[in-house]
């Protein structure tokens, strides 16, 4: 299957810290691939050079074959990659439908409109639909600040889902999230994604969500990716067991 | 069972809504000159005021709404005086356009910036105005100013005695179009966008939009509510001056803001009207101390209502609901 994301020789350095050494991958459309690493590992570095909320060293992005380097997290977004973060984003003060509409009129170039309304019946019917599919139907008309933290969580990949991308990067989605409720948002996001076919990448610490979830596993130490392959095979291997896992 | 709960509320606010129109229907009919003329400043001043509460609401405060307001006012002098311009209806289609030019320009520089930056930085660009009209003496009339004379309407002049009732009433009706404006801009996506702005900039970006382009528009309409404030401003005082645009009156602005409220559009305009009356009885009764009573007045609301004045119907609501659980 053609790559939609490539990476090449792509490196950042905060100072003295090398933070992304030299990566090269491939990132093949229709993928889920779980990214694993110890805290300090570039995985979240990753994530932030990829849509363009932190600038390479040196190094080239490609997406859909075209590359993608150096643009702003506005032109990534447009071009069809969206993100969701580990401390979710989201409009505090306001409610999850109007977080999602907000979005929606992101997608649709209408933020500069000050006269048509925002909760017009078909956004607020495209809104009500993602938010039903992602288990937030009875919680829409509630701010966010009200919210659990996994309905934070899975507000913040509605809203990257409504721009409907070719990429959705998940910057680990179940933490903070009871053990008991993080199987159940990840099945409410991956069935959602399921009906859209996006490609998927997500950085996870939990071993059962990668285990799960993941068709291919990536393993970061050092900036590096140290392991690529089936997820069995990557939880296998004795080195990122050692450094990744911590297991001998 | 539903429908009628629901219906109820509806049905009082309307017959509020309705009760307050009405009030201000006749205040010209019942009241002296004197509160005729303080309502009519009140109300194109809250003009102003939404302009900069539409900002708040994005986190922005502008401490140079003055430019805006003086910009309305000369564009008014500048067009009686050179263009014998006299027509009401286009001198304030003049004053509005003045402030949406003036903030289109500036908003350019402006939408980059956030917090103090923006709000030193809208008060410099004030004050910059504030200069050159006290430097253009032989266009601008220096620190006198300029005179506003008499309007027509439709090529009519007013029946004497009757051009405060007239304004008093293009007034009137232009602020429930403001209103009508401010109400459609809160609903919209820009007013949701700024709202968004004060929450979550980077979200913004990562929704796929431009986090300056619902702040610049933003501030234009901004300008453009603070030309037409302006003009009809002048033309109820029947003067501008280079006060106008100092920073003392930006600074009246934001307090008034703060004073009514930010949550609704109505707030600016209630907030309006009772700091004009609070500020003219103070300086009636005691001429030397009436900053003190204006200071004390916002100590207070900023104690009991500290989400301004229009938040009184929240704590009224509360009350009312204590009274009756008890």
């Amino acid at each position: 299957m053609a790559a939609i994301l490539e990476i090449r020789n792509l490196t950042k350095r905060f100072g003295m810290v090398l933070a992304v050494d030299n990566l090269v991958l491939e990132i093949a459309e229709g993928e889920t691939v779980g990214i694993i690493g110890t805290n300090g590992s570039g995985k979240t570095t990753f994530l932030n050079l990829v849509t363009g909320y932190i600038l390479p060293t040196v190094g080239t992005i490609r997406f859909e074959g075209v590359d993608i380097t150096g643009l702003s997290p506005k032109q990534v977004t447009t071009r069809g990659i969206a993100r969701s973060f580990q401390n979710p984003q989201l409009f505090t003060g306001l409610t999850a439908m109007e977080n999602t509409l907000i979005a929606i009129a992101g997608r649709a170039g209408q933020a500069w409109d000050g006269w048509q309304p925002l909760k017009r019946r078909v956004w607020r019917e495209e809104a009500a639909d993602i938010l039903d599919r992602l288990g937030l139907g009875d919680v829409a008309e509630q701010t966010v600040s009200s919210l659990s933290e996994g309905g934070r969580k899975l507000l913040d990949v509605a809203l990257s889902l409504v721009l409907r991308p070719s990429l959705l990067l998940m910057d680990e989605p179940t933490s903070g999230v009871s053990v008991k409720d993080k199987f159940d948002v990840m099945d409410r996001v991956l069935r959602a994604l399921d009906e859209t076919r996006v490609t998927t990448v997500f950085i996870e610490h939990d071993m059962e969500i990668i285990e799960r979830y993941a068709q291919r596993a990536l393993a970061f130490d050092g900036g590096r990716v140290i392991a690529d392959g089936t997820v069995d095979a990557i939880l296998a291997d004795p080195v990122v067991r050692e450094s990744v896992l911590g297991a001998a | 069972m539903m429908a009628g709960g629901a219906g109820t509320p509806r049905l009082g606010i309307v017959a509020i809504g309705v009760l307050i129109l009405l009030i201000f229907v006749a205040i010209p009919l019942f009241f002296s000159q004197w509160v005729v003329f303080l309502v009519t400043i009140a109300l194109a001043k809250a003009m102003v005021v939404l302009g900069v509460v539409l900002l708040l609401r994005g986190g922005l405060i502008s401490f140079g709404h003055g430019l805006y307001f003086a910009a309305g006012g000369y564009a008014v002098g500048f067009a009686m005086r050179f263009l014998q311009v006299q027509d009401l209806v286009l001198l304030v289609a003049l004053a509005m356009i003045a402030g949406t030019v003036m903030a289109a320009l500036l908003g350019l520089l402006l939408r980059r910036y956030r917090g103090i930056f923006f709000a030193m930085l809208s008060l410099a660009v004030s004050m910059i105005l504030y200069t050159l009209l006290l430097k253009f003496y032989s266009l601008t009339g220096g620190t006198d100013g300029m005179s506003i004379h008499a309007f027509t309407v439709f090529g009519v002049r007013p029946a004497a005695g009757t051009t405060r009732q007239v304004l008093y009433y293009a007034v009137f009706a232009l602020s429930l179009g403001v209103l009508y404006l401010g109400h459609r801009f809160a609903a919209s996506p820009l007013g949701y966008f700024m709202k968004a702005l004060r929450d979550n900039e980077i979200r913004i970006e990562y929704v796929g939009a431009s986090i300056a382009q619902p702040i610049y528009f933003s501030y234009v309409f901004s300008g453009a509510l603070g030309g037409l404030g302006g003009g009809l401003s002048a033309l109820s005082v029947g003067q501008i001056s280079p006060e106008a645009a100092y920073w003392t009156t930006s600074g009246d602005f934001v307090f008034v803001a703060i004073f009514g409220g930010a949550q609704s559009i109505f707030a600016p305009f209630l907030g309006s009207v009772v700091f004009e009356f609070v500020k003219n009885y103070s300086v009636k009764f005691s001429p030397d101390a009436w900053q003190m009573t204006l200071g004390a007045v916002l100590l207070l609301i900023i104690f009991f209502l500290p989400d301004g004045l229009w938040s009184f119907k929240d704590a009224a609501s509360r009350l009312w609901a204590r009274w009756r659980r008890s």
